[in-house]
């Protein structure tokens, strides 16, 4: 395992940095249930950090961990040096962790720019009463936050949609607008779950570019899950790999494909 | 042929122009592009400051006289300001479509050994990359857009803005070379080089000097009063002599501002927000606008659709003719009025085309329904027909003397001459120097007097005076009987229904006529939707028998119009399959203007073209086709036969003189 202080530059040269986070010895439960069996792994400032795993195999979950969504029964997540107590959702995502969901969570009544705006209500500081009468500070605010927005989506190329409602549009746009409202929060970790479940490779092209173009260009951690392999294995720095709640590999995308339990997992084992 | 070598007040060059501007319309708009939500807009004057800066970039990048230039983007400011630096530092802007492959680019930018190019961002950096191995005088690449490629190799690699502030930091050192080089030029100076798109063979370089631009820009604005007030929306492909003509050459010579959209997709919203005074789509663009009108008028309550139709039937009646200023009683004239105020006028608001003063339509015919449904809402849209060898105008139509089925009267300046054959040529001051390294091909289209051979077969119609054209001249061909054969012009007819976007005819030398048919997606689909039909594929909508049905009659409707024209009523379609794909540019189906490139499909489908004539009733066949970014797959299907009806001909119709 590398030091935690030093980083390391990945083949395209990208420079990684040190642990941003660090999950300590996780177990989940939901009654009976162990989701999450102590698993432990890091993430480093800048890096691409897939998860991956059969169905089932507690990915969701993780990531429901790390976004506050469940706290874990025992082990500790560590956040930019220090041990995060439990939280609930908004507090991780005032600490800078931003989300897209497996099952789009968009509000389909609502324009492809009202649903952005809606990930820079962190930045958003303006009373009630302010923001009803709509006079210096809200209306200043909507300005600044409106700019950064028309930037993502220029960003993500959806200028074309910027005005039509959410439920009107099709699933793979609907994934880059969510992945726009996460991208509108700053944050410093993306969580993506499943960005590129129910595409076609066209989609799936896109996006992985979109992935790529946000690590590059905005430097933020990103932390997915994803059943494609190809996928995960072309855009990700470093794998995580899960079965039934327990980690059965951690590495580089070549070492987790060599691994003969991953193998085993993804492939079944051979009854002899 | 006698040509003044001299240009009017000294404009001999679209430099000149733009200096020209910049003090005459200092503060008037001349580019305009949404971004971030909102239009940016740039002055005259702020726009000879910035391909100043950018000139004087690309001379200390070490741009020399005479060197060719790629610009390869959409349309966007940067592009412009880049053709007119080239020009102004004596270099040769050649504009490529910017959705070429790789492969396509290679050639082109090999054929005239580009040692520059300005692109616009990763997409097409990577493509240059790809094939900089073969290019051995290429150079520098300069891109606009700078995402993603932070990590690439900047030897050779600049972003435009660092290129002009260079460009500003040298200025005192190279201002002096820059304005020697820029009055240099002259009527004679090559203006810009624009590929062909190659319907048959590969692309040729046609060689515009800046007499043959201004000249034609100057006399089809006079034509049309075009002023410094119009507004235009830039977004046909800069690599095609009509953007040239119309965002560079005219936007140069009247002042008046060119608009950039966002991004290809918002094309119709940012039509609507500007709202061009002057606008050019080829008919497709029209027809699909039209089907979209007509799929949302279908899906509209029982009143709303009444009250639809009862206004455009009036509209039909009155509005082309209140258009060309021809008598109209005041009844009806108070009706049509009644109809602008409450459907048309908002109509042609949503289309985007509330301001349009004179639009055009070219480069394939358009449907008589479709040229007269915009007609009748009020639009002035008329034809031209041109071509990039004549700087675009060959024929116009005058406002007041519009149809349909002709292109309207020789553009001023221009000569026409139809030769026995039946093949048009014309001569005009429009007319191109030669294509760039090949002198054989330019001497087989432009003769030493200076006609050129346009390659389309047609006639002057002796009602009206206008050219008629009918076919493509290598195209017009016989049958096994000896009549001529008129592929285009039958499938014009059938394109002109919604649900056929592209059809191929065969019959050259043989017994009888064939098709291929590809329907419209959008027309199809949105009837399946209304009909509970369920589908899956394109190829399965395509396969389903209604959908057949359908077909079959439309191809009938069009055998019995044939039938009514003694010329080419042999030309009726005895049998056609609907194809399981669409045709397309990137399998080599259709040049990238979506031309049908007839010698490909036969050879490509010749499994198809057989069972056409050997009388099968259906066919499985597999073909192979390539994604966007260059992978090949392969599809197969099983496709129907259909026997369409022909109305006999050939027996002399006495029954009607009884």
């Amino acid at each position: 395992m590398l030091d935690a202080s030093e980083g390391y530059t990945t083949e395209d040269g990208r420079k990684i940095g040190a642990v941003v986070m660090e999950m300590k010895n996780i177990t989940l439960r939901f009654g009976g249930v162990v989701a999450i069996q102590d698993i432990s792994f890091d993430v480093r400032e800048g890096e691409i950090r897939a998860i991956i795993g059969p169905n089932g195999a507690g990915k969701s979950s993780m990531l429901n961990v790390i976004s506050g969504f469940y706290n874990p029964q025992e082990g500790e997540v560590w956040y930019k040096g220090a041990k995060r107590p439990p939280m609930k959702p908004y507090q991780v995502a005032q600490q800078g962790i931003a989300r897209t969901f497996q099952n789009i969570a968009l509000f389909e009544g609502m324009t492809v720019l009202d649903n952005v705006m809606t990930g820079r209500i962190r930045q958003m500081k303006a009373g009630l009463i302010s923001q009803a009468i709509w006079k210096g500070k809200a209306e200043r605010e909507e300005t600044e936050n409106r700019e950064f927005v028309e930037k993502i989506i220029d960003f993500l190329e959806i200028q074309h949609i910027r005005k039509t409602p959410v439920g009107r549009l099709p699933y793979g746009l609907k994934k880059r607008v969510e992945l726009a409202r996460a991208l509108a929060a700053e944050p410093s970790i993306l969580l993506l779950d499943e960005p590129m479940a129910g595409m076609n490779v066209e989609e799936k092209e896109d996006m992985s570019r979109f992935v790529l173009d946000v690590n590059d260009e905005f430097g933020t951690t990103i932390v997915l899950i994803e059943h494609d392999m190809g996928v995960v294995m072309d855009l990700s720095d470093r794998v995580v790999v899960m079965d039934y709640g327990k980690k059965i590999g951690d590495g580089s995308p070549d070492e987790v494909r060599n691994n003969q339990a991953v193998i085993d997992a993804y492939l079944g084992v051979a009854h002899d | 042929m006698a040509q003044s070598s001299q240009a009017a007040d000294g404009l001999a060059s679209i430099p000149a122009l733009l200096q020209r501007n910049a003090t005459r319309f200092a503060d008037k708009p001349a580019y305009r592009e949404k971004q971030y939500g909102i239009w940016q807009c740039w002055t005259w004057a702020q726009t000879e400051k910035e391909i100043e800066a950018l000139a004087l970039g690309l001379i200390n990048l070490g741009v020399n006289e005479g060197d060719f230039v790629a610009i390869i983007g959409r349309n966007r400011p940067y592009f412009y300001w880049s053709m007119v630096a080239a020009q102004s530092v004596g270099a040769i802007p050649v504009p490529v479509y910017q959705d070429s492959a790789a492969e396509e680019m290679a050639y082109v930018m090999d054929h005239c050994g580009a040692r520059f190019a300005v692109v616009e961002d990763q997409e097409q950096v990577d493509k240059i990359i790809e094939i900089q191995e073969r290019l051995h005088q290429f150079e520098h690449m300069i891109y606009v857009d700078p995402r993603g490629l932070r990590k690439y190799d900047h030897h050779k690699l600049h972003e435009f803005s660092h290129v002009q502030k260079q460009g500003r930091a040298a200025h005192d050192e190279f201002i002096t070379d820059l304005k020697a080089r820029r009055e240099k030029l002259d009527y004679d100076s090559t203006c810009v080089m624009l590929y062909t798109s190659g319907t048959t063979g590969k692309p040729k370089g046609v060689v515009l000097s800046n007499r043959n631009i201004i000249e034609a820009s100057r006399s089809s604005s006079e034509f049309d009063r075009l002023t410094q007030s119009e507004e235009v929306l830039a977004y046909l492909p800069m690599a095609w002599v009509g953007d040239f003509i119309f965002s560079i050459g005219q936007a140069y010579w009247c002042g008046f501002c060119v608009n950039c959209p966002e991004s290809a997709d918002t094309m119709q919203t940012d039509l609507r927000e500007i709202g061009p005074t002057y606008y050019f789509a080829p008919p497709r663009v029209f027809e699909t606008q039209l089907t979209n009108v007509m799929i949302r008028m279908e899906d509209a309550g029982r009143f709303k659709k009444w009250l639809f139709h009862k206004s455009m039937a009036h509209a039909r009646k009155v509005g082309p003719a209140i258009l060309d200023g021809k008598a109209v009683s005041a009844v009806d004239r108070f009706k049509y009025w009644l109809g602008d105020l409450f459907i048309f006028g908002p109509l042609k608001d949503t289309l985007g085309l509330g301001r349009v003063r004179v639009g055009y339509t070219a480069g394939e015919a358009i449907g008589p329904e479709i040229f007269d449904f915009y007609r009748s809402l009020g639009i002035n849209l008329k034809q031209l027909y041109g071509q990039t060898e004549a700087s675009v105008f060959i024929t116009l139509q005058p406002d007041g003397e519009v149809r349909s089925d002709t292109v309207g009267v020789a553009a001023p300046g221009v000569e026409l001459r139809i030769a026995d054959t039946g093949e048009v040529f014309y001569r005009s001051p429009g007319t191109f120097e030669e294509y760039y390294k090949n002198p054989e091909s330019t001497a087989s289209t432009k003769d030493a007097e200076g006609w050129v051979a346009t390659g389309d077969a047609g006639f002057i119609d002796a009602e009206s005076g206008h050219l008629r054209i009918i076919d493509r001249a290598k195209d017009v061909g016989q049958m096994a009987d000896g009549k001529m054969f008129a592929p285009k012009y039958v499938e014009n007819k059938l394109k002109f229904y919604p649900n056929i976007l592209e059809s191929v005819v065969f019959g050259n030398q043989r017994e009888q006529c064939t098709a291929f048919i590809n329907i419209d997606l959008n027309a199809v689909g949105n009837w399946a939707e209304r009909n509970n039909i369920g589908y899956a594929s394109y190829q399965e909508l395509a396969g389903h028998p209604k959908v057949l049905e359908t077909i079959r009659t439309h191809v009938e409707e069009v055998n019995r119009s044939l039938a009514e024209d003694p010329m080419l009523a042999h030309c009726q379609v005895h049998r056609f399959l609907v194809l399981h794909k669409e045709l397309d540019a990137d399998d080599g189906e259709m040049t990238r203007t979506r031309k049908v490139r007839r010698g490909v499909i036969s050879e490509k489908f010749e499994d198809l073209l057989g069972a056409l004539y050997d009388g099968s009733t259906e066919i499985f066949t597999t073909t192979e086709v390539t994604y966007e970014d260059g992978r090949k797959g392969s599809i197969s299907a099983t496709l129907k036969i259909i026997d369409a009806a022909v109305v006999p001909v050939g027996t002399p119709e006495k029954v009607a003189a009884e």
